[in-house]
């Protein structure tokens, strides 16, 4: 009312204006759904090239043939056939996924009780800097974390000279380097600060009005744990067993150095396939294989996060 | 619950209680009775102990001194989940992960009952909170009103001998609040367990408690019914605190132990009982009079009166349809004061700057030191 008594000669000129500016963009500025489009196509087609069509030849290859120099296109399932009911290959996968899980296992097992003590007893001023100095091992290189356990568990290692120092051995222990415990303690170290973290945050989002009431209601601390803080860290917990499932049953050069001939896994196979055997779609085929291992466990995982999240914002 | 010498014991006595974090004192030694089946009031501003006070009684806060006895028990290291005690939280702490009848159930787990009896109780405790029904909705799917009802049943559910609630109406809209004020009273009589309510909302303290302590500071400044706690406050303070009360300075002189004057500015002399002396006699102080704006009126023109008359003019005026609240200035006194007035049939509502004759009695007076 009172715009239109003191510049009513103002207005038509912003319209004017918004008139030019549509017709500048006659298409994008239509919808909002097209700016959306717009938007998202880079990412979008880095990921086409980059994740989807690279998949996409690994899938076509497992399904074609090597024989020796030549690449035979027909499409078969000989690869798979011959993968599954080769022992070795049979063993190899069997042992990289219960490598996986044990993997899995002591990194969730031991992150817990970290994340629970930053979040619990670490004072609020405190908690950013020991996130930080959780983080220090990851800025030495993956391979310089992975030689230096070689130096810690090798037969004259760091281990072995200080327990038979101290008289608490006579031999040195062998079963800790070379085999697929080394590979497990490895790769739990490695995959640490990225199961702590997730645990961590679920933690920090419970309200802790929440533990109050259960004790409040009659709970132990005990049962206070198990009745309502575990429950709602579990979404962390899957997260964090995610996270270090997925990229362990995959990795290869952990085993390669301090597997020993026992600790190999099925990486080290689709590398030998690849780039000693001269057979990509044997290769192929295996991790194809893998991939679909990974996707099962992982479902069963998801669905056990969405059972866990049903009551949760 | 009468003791061999058939005196009511307290349910809850606190003796000297004092809190203190570092060098900041939350409690300053806190010493109250809170009876049996009684509503009782935790009243004042924030950061004045309240809450602190509260969770000492419900047992997450320890003691730093002086002692704390429920229904005659030494709490002193007794543990929250083992005490007599439950309690409504002000985020009212709904586990989200659980269904209602979950969340209601969650104390029977240790309670030596079958399946179905459990079930029944929760059922029960639904229906007493008016949530009939809702025992399998997701609790994160409830609205406000809807999350106090459950954290209410899931307390009530295991007949605690005091139920403690932090400020529980205060995240609710007006009507809902209303609504909920009413409800936790007919509930607490209907159980007849003792209630302690913390509340920052001095109406809501007087409308639901039987008792009320108001707090100022880590003290209990008064502990007293709501009547004698409006009609009487035993300093400014309270007077300030709870309601309107108007201050005029004053200057008091006992004759004898029940006949005390007062020269209060702008009334003039007055004499006036014991018992309006609620905060004791304290001879040498500079002093004021209370007086409540309703206990005033303003006479419109040609209106007689047998109460004491005093001159003033009306400076200002808020029209609220059913009342009007004049602010006057009294001849003689630096400070308006606040009178408010029913609108009732065929009484004019002054102007601005007219005179206004002020009808006011000696009873209704409250002299502070």
């Amino acid at each position: 009312m009172i715009a239109s008594e003191t510049g009513s000669g103002a207005i038509p000129m912003i319209k004017i204006k918004i008139n030019i500016k549509i017709k500048a963009w006659p298409r994008l500025g239509r919808s909002e759904a097209s700016q959306g489009y717009f938007l998202v196509a880079p990412p979008f087609l880095y990921a086409l090239l980059l994740l989807a069509a690279p998949l996409a030849a690994i899938v076509l290859f497992s399904f074609w043939t090597q024989d020796y120099l030549t690449l035979d296109t027909t499409l078969t399932l000989k690869n798979y056939r011959e993968a599954l009911s080769d022992p070795l290959y049979g063993e190899l996968l069997l042992r990289s996924l219960v490598i996986s899980l044990a993997v899995t296992a002591a990194t969730v097992l031991t992150a817990f009780p970290i994340a629970y003590f930053i979040s619990f007893s670490v004072p609020p001023s405190r908690k950013s800097m020991w996130i930080f100095l959780i983080t220090i091992p990851f800025w030495s290189s993956y391979l310089m974390r992975v030689f230096l356990w070689k130096v810690i568990l090798g037969y004259n290692g760091v281990l072995n000279t200080t327990l038979t120092g101290l008289g608490i051995i006579d031999e040195p222990l062998s079963f800790i380097l070379y085999n697929a415990n080394a590979v497990v303690i490895t790769l739990a170290h490695a995959y640490a600060p990225f199961a702590i973290l997730p645990i961590y945050v679920a933690l920090e989002k419970i309200d802790r009005s929440l533990l109050e009431a259960s004790r409040d209601l009659g709970e132990s601390r005990v049962m206070t744990f198990l009745r309502v803080t575990l429950p709602l860290a579990m979404p962390g917990v899957v997260a964090a067993v995610l996270i270090v499932f997925i990229p362990t049953i995959g990795d290869y050069v952990t085993p390669r150095l301090v597997g020993g001939p026992n600790g190999l896994m099925i990486a080290n196979m689709i590398q030998t396939q690849f780039l000693k055997l001269n057979n990509a779609p044997m290769g192929a085929a295996l991790a194809v294989l893998a991939m679909a291992m990974v996707t099962a466990v992982s479902l069963v995982f998801l669905f056990l996060n969405r059972r866990y999240l049903k009551g949760q914002k | 619950m009468k003791d061999t010498l058939g005196v009511e014991r307290p349910i809850i006595a606190l003796e000297n209680v004092e809190k203190y974090y570092g060098e900041y004192y939350a409690l300053r030694g806190i010493s109250a009775e809170i009876r049996q089946g009684e509503f009782f009031s935790l009243l004042g501003p924030s950061g004045c102990g309240k809450t602190t006070l509260l969770r000492t009684i419900a047992g997450f806060e320890e003691l730093s001194g002086g002692r704390l006895m429920i229904d005659g028990k030494d709490m002193k290291r007794v543990p929250a989940n083992v005490r007599p005690t439950n309690m409504v939280f002000q985020s009212y702490a709904i586990f989200p992960h659980l269904t209602v009848a979950e969340n209601v159930g969650f104390g029977l787990r240790r309670e030596p009952l079958s399946r179905d009896e459990k079930a029944r109780k929760v059922a029960e405790a639904l229906e007493m909170v008016g949530l009939r029904g809702y025992g399998a909705r997701a609790a994160h799917a409830l609205s406000g009103g809807q999350r106090q009802r459950v954290a209410l049943a899931r307390a009530l559910i295991l007949e605690p001998k005091v139920l403690l609630l932090d400020e529980p109406l205060s995240a609710l809209d007006k009507k809902m609040r209303e609504q909920m004020q009413t409800e936790l009273r007919r509930l607490q009589r209907q159980v007849g367990i003792t209630f302690i309510l913390v509340t920052h909302d001095q109406e809501e303290a007087l409308i639901m408690s039987d008792r009320i302590a108001v707090m100022f500071e880590g003290q209990i400044a008064q502990l007293d019914t709501p009547q004698q706690l409006y009609r009487r406050p035993n300093t400014r303070q309270v007077g300030e605190f709870i309601g309107v009360m108007n201050f005029l300075p004053a200057t008091a002189t006992v004759s004898d132990e029940t006949h005390i004057e007062v020269e209060a500015a702008g009334l003039g002399r007055a004499v006036i009982a014991p018992d309006q002396l609620p905060g004791g006699w304290h001879p040498g102080q500079t002093q004021s009079v209370g007086i409540r704006p309703e206990t005033m009126s303003i006479l419109f023109p040609g209106e007689t009166t047998d109460r004491r008359v005093a001159i003033g003019t009306v400076e200002d005026l808020s029209y609220y349809g059913d009342m009007t609240y004049y602010v006057v200035r009294l001849d003689g006194v630096d400070r308006p004061m606040t009178i408010s007035m029913k609108n009732l049939v065929g009484r004019p509502v002054l102007d601005r700057g007219t005179e206004a004759r002020v009808a006011w009695d000696a009873r209704s007076l409250v002299l502070f030191a």
